[in-house]
């Protein structure tokens, strides 16, 4: 199903920080529950056909959400979600890591700054995310990371295509 | 040091050079006198624009003109365009999974 649902992503590269818009057709009480519930988050927060994994979460202000995208070949991309500012349904701030499988941050990456805010359009909701990052360089290792990640979900259409052509045989 | 064009855009002056030379191709003086610092300050931002390959040198007589390459400022946006892919994909999960619970909400 292809929508014509607005979706909008911007990035600054004076401020560091990435902007994204997206419309969903749905009231903001049930978007609210799909970014704030870990069983609704595994459904939809890893790309396909990577799947994701909680392995922990505690959403209230302090609290946290550990949780692994995991590829077809079982590799675990590991990442960590410190939840700053709750105020339900209207908006939530946090701040992102990656990190292992214990829960160790990796310092070595950079933590950005989110601040993600839920507003009614209509019979539709609109999700604002403000992402910061410390520095332009920062941003550029996280699309890194990103592209590593790009790259599995290529090679594993391939593995789906190497699966029919083995079973079509 | 690494050098790159994250690199190259990281710094205020940096952006506004690139902004400037985008337009026509400029001499380092020229460049200079749209800033408040001296032409070696202005010198070492296009020895660093040179290196990450943001800018092109042309020998015009006596004087050397920078320019901008267009093609290698491209590269910033391919990678973000893989960014934006993952959010896209992600925000299609999310629709279909509002669509389920809507409508097991309406079999209740």
């Amino acid at each position: 199903m292809k929508s014509n649902l607005q979706f909008d992503f911007l990035v600054d590269r004076e401020k560091n920080t990435i902007t994204i818009k997206r419309e969903f057709m749905a009231d903001r009480e049930l978007v609210w529950e799909c970014y704030t519930k870990s069983e609704l988050l595994d459904q939809w927060f890893a790309p396909k056909p990577m799947t994701t994994k909680t392995k922990s979460m505690d959403f209230r202000e302090g609290g946290h959400w550990h949780y692994a995208m995991i590829d077809l070949e079982g590799n675990e991309y590991w990442g960590w979600t410190d939840y700053v500012t709750i105020k339900p349904v209207d908006f939530y701030t946090a701040l992102d890591a990656f990190c292992n499988e214990a829960g160790e941050i990796n310092q070595e990456l950079p933590r950005a700054d989110w601040k993600v805010t839920f507003t009614e359009l209509g019979e539709h909701a609109l999700v604002h995310t403000l992402v910061t990052y410390p520095s332009l360089n920062d941003l550029e290792k996280v699309i890194n990371m990103g592209m590593q990640q790009g790259m599995a979900l290529t090679l594993e259409k391939l593995d789906d295509l190497l699966e029919k052509l083995t079973t079509g045989r | 040091m690494r050098r790159d064009v994250f690199h190259a855009i990281a710094d205020p002056t940096r952006r506004a050079i690139i902004m400037l030379i985008a337009l026509q191709a400029m001499t380092p003086n020229a460049i200079a006198e749209h800033f408040d610092m001296t032409r070696q300050a202005v010198s070492k931002h296009l020895k660093i624009l040179s290196e990450c390959e943001l800018v092109q040198k042309e020998q015009q007589g006596r004087e050397i003109y920078y320019q901008l390459e267009i093609e290698k400022m491209k590269e910033i946006d391919q990678w973000l365009e893989q960014f934006r892919r993952i959010w896209e994909k992600r925000f299609d999960q999310l629709d279909q999974l509002l669509t389920t619970l809507k409508s097991k909400k309406d079999e209740k």
